[in-house]
């Protein structure tokens, strides 16, 4: 579509069936669930029903007493001396002193069935002192807030902030003042956006085995099987090249399933029951209660505008909860809020605070739809008062390649204008709107991550290829790693087969976060194939007595790289593949890195909403995203990404959040009452492919799967306005928020 | 010498210094060099940072930092 240096190609850029389909429509695919073993024990978890409070006692007697029951474990079944990071998933996996959140685990058993196991945890006796508990991060931020955990800010929290902050930043550049000084409209404005959960169809599940020697294996559900050794190496205190990983198929995870929740349980589960392996399957409410959603925020914008669009100065103040433990993506909603435009005069303001709510984990782009909540909103608000269009605005300020980012260092290649560009000529934008009815737009951005990184590929005897790599496919990579190695080999797609592998298999890889594994174990495969050519071209050259230096690799095939090399027909990857036990042995090649050139990638999504003043629902009557891949390579799965990013941005702007009552305790822990959108709620979300390549991959792929979640929230908002005038600045607009928002509006 | 800019929240372990200059050739020089002249910034470091020079994330300690880059110090990216 533009900047396209790169040549045409045979297969990246097609259709072909996606390799796991057959499988998954036939039931064949192997979730975690699916795993049993002989001699299998069920766990169930006991959890706490209190937000916060004091464990007194824990009583396991009746439940050890009940028959079919092999081991039950608490916290005094774990090491001590842990720090950091392993304490904090420790304590999370199963609770201390204190437990912390509704849900949090206290205990846990393993039985001979799944019926022995929860009846088990049923005769479980805690005694509980109750304790203050906090849910909201405005009411947590404050100095008298009940105190979630002595001692948990680090060292960038300066003496005498509030008890429950526990990480504190400042970035900016330029003279924020000045630029405000120049500005003809300075708006600011309060923007609230409620935790959400990923909503991944597939509950968390394991199989886990550890034996007294230290030894163990465990099947799961995750997006990095390195990580869940890691972590479970850590919380229990074990050697972590004596457990072996192995991932499932994955039903979802959207970032949810790169840690730990109850996966160290059925591994000391297991050693306690003499190593019998111990399957542990979450409820849909263990799900909701008590894995990790995303942070809820409140945030704090002020922007300076020109008369004519241009902005002068920004400041963003975020807080953040992330539950009971640091980690809200405070930082990267701050890096991400204002990436889309070149400010001159920027300063960014962020608070980490605790609270008794789930350990937050990773969810799609951690942290910039909410920052973009609130930026897009505001600018939105200041397009409306100026009389500017919002697009003209955001192309008229948009970011490009070698400009300095909001958060710092200069951008490197980017698609920004690019995609601003293939938005405004989309013919959405031209579509007529009735009565009620309005438009959003709003821009989003993710930097895209590298990641450790390790691939493996093999070439079999019929000239076929399996690559071996460490990163779950949650969206496509096995396909397109699949067309991008038969491409660089230069045989069929059908040729090539992509697994997902155990731990033992290859060295660490991240997980599947970041949106990396196209980019990064897609690069790893293309290097890795590259070594397999070096090879079999050293082959050819063998049998033909010439130099390796004097064959090249041509469709799949070695031959003579000119005239000078000699006179020999080609020789295929199938020849050269069926004689390599006679010359030399296998065939394979093989990368491992830490990946550069990643490729930050833009979005822009156009929203039309229809708003019913009756009853405050709001309806999707179109939706556009348009979005830089840097290169498709299987276009489909992309199309995929993007719908599925403004589906779940959809849901999160319409309806989700947690429901908690004055106790609280969950309200909502069921997908009757935590409303994801269905089918039967979006229209067919159209899609722009936008391919500004990125030099920093052997096939210009930028990561896809994280920045379509984070348009919807404000574009929705702006359309609402657009549709009603009144503009809602928190989450969810469902329609009792709708509904107030439009009385208030009626009434000013 | 290498420019190094800090998130400003950090200044208070650098004097009130938003850029300092570490001698280093490598983004594992830059990091230790950070430590060795700002002990404070120790924990942080440790904790788990991005380095970005001249606009890329770099991908290990040992990744080249020519002369003249601009080198960023953020906090960790990652992603979901």
């Amino acid at each position: 579509m533009a900047k396209d240096e790169f040549k045409e190609f045979r297969l990246v850029g097609t259709r072909p069936d996606r390799p796991d389909g057959l499988d998954k429509v036939t039931g064949r695919a192997r979730y975690g669930a699916d795993i049993s073993a002989p001699g299998m024990l069920w766990g169930a978890v006991v959890r706490s029903p209190h937000a916060h409070a004091r464990i007194v006692s824990i009583d396991t007697s009746r439940a050890e007493a009940l028959e079919g029951v092999k081991a039950v474990v608490t916290r005094a079944d774990f090491p001590t001396g842990l720090t950091g990071e392993d304490w904090d998933l420790q304590e999370n996996t199963m609770a201390g002193e204190r437990a912390l959140y509704d849900g949090h685990a206290v205990a846990a058993v393993a039985a001979t069935s799944k019926l022995r196991a929860e009846e088990a945890a049923r005769l479980i006796d805690v005694t509980y002192e109750v304790l203050p508990h906090v849910i909201d991060v405005d009411d947590a931020i404050k100095p008298d807030a009940p105190v979630i955990r002595e001692g948990a800010a680090d060292a960038t929290v300066p003496e005498g902030m509030p008890p429950n902050v526990v990480r504190y930043m400042e970035f900016g550049h330029g003279n924020v003042e000045a630029g405000f000084a120049e500005a003809d409209l300075v708006r600011e404005g309060h923007y609230k956006t409620e935790a959400t959960h990923q909503g991944y169809i597939e509950p968390h599940a394991c199989l886990g085995q550890l034996g007294g020697d230290g030894k163990g294996e465990m099947w799961v559900c995750t997006q990095g099987q390195w990580f869940i050794r890691k972590m479970c190496a850590g919380v229990l205190g074990l050697d972590a090249a004596q457990l072996r990983v192995t991932p499932s198929e994955i039903g979802g995870g959207f970032g949810g399933k790169t840690t730990i929740f109850m996966e160290p349980l059925s591994l000391a589960l297991s050693r306690k029951a003499g190593g019998k392996p111990v399957k542990i399957v979450m409820t849909r409410s263990e799900v909701l209660r008590a894995t990790g959603p995303t942070a809820s925020a409140s945030m704090d914008v002020r922007i300076g505008m020109k008369k004519d669009g241009t902005l002068t100065a920004a400041r963003a103040e975020f807080r953040m909860q992330g539950g009971a433990f640091p980690g809200s993506p405070v930082d990267m909603a701050l890096y991400c809020a204002f990436a889309p435009y070149k400010l001159d005069h920027v300063a960014h303001v962020g608070y980490d605070v605790l609270a008794n709510r789930p350990k937050c984990a990773a969810y799609r782009a951690p942290g910039s739809p909410m920052g973009a909540f609130a930026v897009e909103s505001l600018i939105d608000e200041m397009c409306r008062e100026l009389g500017l269009d919002p697009m003209e605005v955001r192309l008229k300020n948009a970011v490009r390649e070698g400009d300095r980012a909001s958060y710092g260092p200069k951008f490197a290649s980017i698609g920004l204008v690019e995609t601003l560009e293939a938005t405004r000529a989309h013919p959405n934008l031209a579509e007529p709107l009735g009565p009620n009815q309005g438009r959003g737009v709003a821009s989003g951005y993710w930097f895209n991550h590298n990641g450790e990184t390790s691939v493996s590929l093999a070439i079999s005897e019929d000239g076929t290829a399996q690559v071996s790599i460490g990163t779950p496919d949650i969206g496509g990579s096995r396909a397109s790693i699949a067309l991008m190695t038969a491409e660089t080999l230069g045989i069929p797609y059908e040729d090539v087969r992509v697994n997902v592998v155990e731990t033992g298999a290859l060295g660490v890889n991240e997980p599947t976060h970041g949106s990396r594994a196209t980019f990064a174990s897609g690069k790893a495969a293309v290097l890795a194939a590259g070594q397999a050519i070096t090879e079999m071209c050293r082959r050819a050259a063998a049998e033909w007595g010439i130099e390796p230096e004097a064959v090249e690799w041509v469709d799949g095939a070695a031959q003579p790289a000119g005239p000078n090399a000699g006179k020999f027909p080609p020789m295929s990857i199938a020849e050269i593949a069926g004689k390599m036990g006679e010359t030399g042995g296998p065939i394979s090649g093989h990368h491992e890195s830490v990946p550069e050139g990643v490729g930050a990638s833009f979005g822009c999504h156009v929203v039309d909403v229809e708003v019913d003043p009756e009853t405050g629902r709001v309806t999707i009557l179109r939706y556009l995203v348009v979005q830089d891949a840097g290169r498709a390579i299987h276009p489909a799965y992309v199309e995929g990404q993007y719908q599925g990013g403004a589906a779940q941005g959809i849901g999160w702007a319409l309806n989700e959040a947690y429901i908690y009552d004055d106790k609280g305790r969950l309200q909502n822990p069921v997908f009757l009452d935590y409303r994801v959108p269905v089918a039967s709620d979006l229209p067919m979300i159209d899609t722009v492919i936008v391919e500004v390549p990125n030099p920093g991959h052997p096939y210009g792929v930028r990561g896809v799967g994280e920045t379509g979640i984070t348009p919807p929230l404000p574009a929705i908002a702006n359309a609402i306005q657009d549709a009603t005038g009144a503009r809602l600045r928190a989450l969810p607009m469902n329609p009792p928020a709708v509904l107030a928002a439009l009385k208030a509006a009626r009434g000013a | 010498m290498v420019a190094v800019t800090l998130w400003s929240s950090l200044t208070r372990f650098t004097d009130g210094a938003r850029e300092v200059e570490v001698q280093a050739d490598t983004v594992g020089g830059v990091l230790d060099g950070l430590v060795a002249d700002y002990p404070g910034l120790k924990p942080i470091l440790d904790s788990g940072v991005s380095v970005v020079v001249d606009g890329e994330v770099a991908p290990n300690r040992h990744a080249p930092v020519p002369e003249g880059a601009e080198v960023y110090l953020m906090q960790r990216l990652k992603g979901g």
